[in-house]
């Protein structure tokens, strides 16, 4: 199924992004990505997906979840989702999403998040996330 | 590119607003009938850039938008740090009044989007006759809370950044980058607890559902614009506004989001320009 293929490339399409890769540059987390019937544990650490690890689990481990039906990730996987699937928010003012757990990671790294998961769209674009580097950055690199 | 000069003038305002001296920042340009925007909640007056250089819009009007105190460039009053900043309806209508009145403002006309469109209905209720026209962008009555607001102002995550990721999507995926980004800075620019203390008149405070049908549009004729991708206040919400106010004008807009003014200039004055000549023309 589609959604197989594009969950399977979330780390891929994310750790080739290097505006998402700073954004995230604090962020280590495991979140539940649920899709209907199906999950996947997300594993992140400074910003790098390392693992998406598919269900069933037994006994899994994770900060928060992001559940929605099979058709309501779908919609949001469009190129251009119609209104109210175009966006995560958009999908919880909906009830259509819910976040669950502790949602601090997520709240503190919204864009982040928001991001991470449009970059499943066909062509990979982020709506959600510019592209940054910084002179700090490069001077971290340095050292 | 060529050194240029917008055609706005900032100046600071000073006024008493509910009794606290008040340093307000005002700009305006252009000349003719006053037109005073309101911005939305926790960002400020440049929202507004689209509408003040374009010259089709300053000919005629006067277009006047100020920065609501503690946002932009208007300071929290003498004493600020004592104080949890909410924004509430009665404050929100006497800051309006006070600014139009220090300017000597004549029959203003009113744009005002999100926050700004709740307080005009709530002005097109309680003050009709002190205003030429009412334009409500993104103007609902009423928002229900999807998310806790808490998250927007505490120590452990940054404000900047999680105010204007909450609102990153309800800019429409089609409109321009470079007007997405500027529009998402003005949030993340935003004083700490300001945008939630703006939201406790959006979602809390100022609930108007039950005053709709007192708008009298043979007072103050109304006119409500909303962008097809806003979540926060729905088309659904605009229209049913709409269909309770006999003689109000609305008309969805595609491809804008909540927004419209900042997001896509170009787009939305396409919408606006044709009720900015209706309202000149009634004005005679």
């Amino acid at each position: 199924m589609t959604t197989d293929i594009a969950i399977d490339r979330l780390g891929e399409v994310a750790n080739r992004n290097p505006g998402l890769l700073h954004r995230g540059r604090y962020l280590d987390t495991s979140f539940l990505l649920e899709v209907g019937a199906r999950s996947w544990i997300v594993r992140i650490h400074q910003g790098r997906v390392e693992a998406v690890v598919p269900g069933p689990f037994v006994m899994p481990r994770w900060d928060f979840a992001l559940r929605a039906s099979e058709h309501e990730w779908s919609m949001f996987w469009q190129e251009l989702p119609p209104p109210g699937h175009h966006d995560l928010m958009a999908m919880i003012k909906r009830r259509a999403l819910r976040l669950e757990g502790d949602v601090r990671p997520f709240m503190g790294n919204l864009f982040y998040f928001k991001a991470l998961l449009a970059s499943l769209r066909p062509s990979g674009r982020l709506d959600s996330v510019a592209p940054l580097v910084t002179v700090m950055d490069a001077v971290e690199a340095g050292r | 590119m060529t050194a240029r000069f917008d055609p706005i003038v900032g100046r600071y305002l000073r006024l008493d607003i509910e009794g606290r001296a008040h340093r307000v920042y005002v700009e305006e340009a252009g000349q003719g009938i006053p037109l005073v925007c309101l911005h939305t909640a926790g960002a400020d007056t440049r929202q507004y850039r689209g509408l003040m250089n374009d010259p089709r819009i300053l000919a005629n009007f006067r277009v006047i938008a100020f920065d609501l105190p503690w946002h932009g460039k208007s300071s929290p009053p003498a004493g600020w740090q004592h104080e949890e900043y909410r924004l509430d309806s009665a404050s929100y209508v006497n800051n309006v009044l006070a600014v139009c009145d220090a300017l000597g403002l004549e029959k203003p006309v009113v744009i005002g989007c999100s926050i700004g469109g709740r307080i005009v209905l709530k002005l097109a209720i309680e003050h009709p006759t002190r205003f030429g026209a009412l334009i409500g962008l993104q103007a609902g009555a009423h928002v229900d809370p999807y998310y806790d607001l808490g998250w927007l102002n505490r120590p452990d995550v940054h404000g900047g950044e999680v105010c204007a990721a909450v609102v990153s999507g309800l800019v429409a995926p089609t409109s321009p980058d470079e007007h997405r980004w500027e529009t998402l800075w003005h949030y993340m620019q935003g004083g700490p607890g300001v945008f939630k203390g703006d939201l406790y008149f959006y979602k809390i405070d100022g609930d108007i559902r039950s005053q709709i049908e007192r708008i009298d549009t043979g007072a103050c004729p109304l006119y409500l614009l909303s962008g097809e991708y806003d979540y926060s206040c729905t088309p659904e919400e605009t229209l049913d506004v709409a269909s309770r106010v006999a003689g109000a004008e609305v008309e969805i807009m595609p491809g804008l989001g909540h927004f419209p003014m900042s997001e896509d200039p170009d787009r939305f004055i396409g919408h606006l320009l044709p009720i900015l000549e209706r309202i000149r023309g009634a004005r005679g």
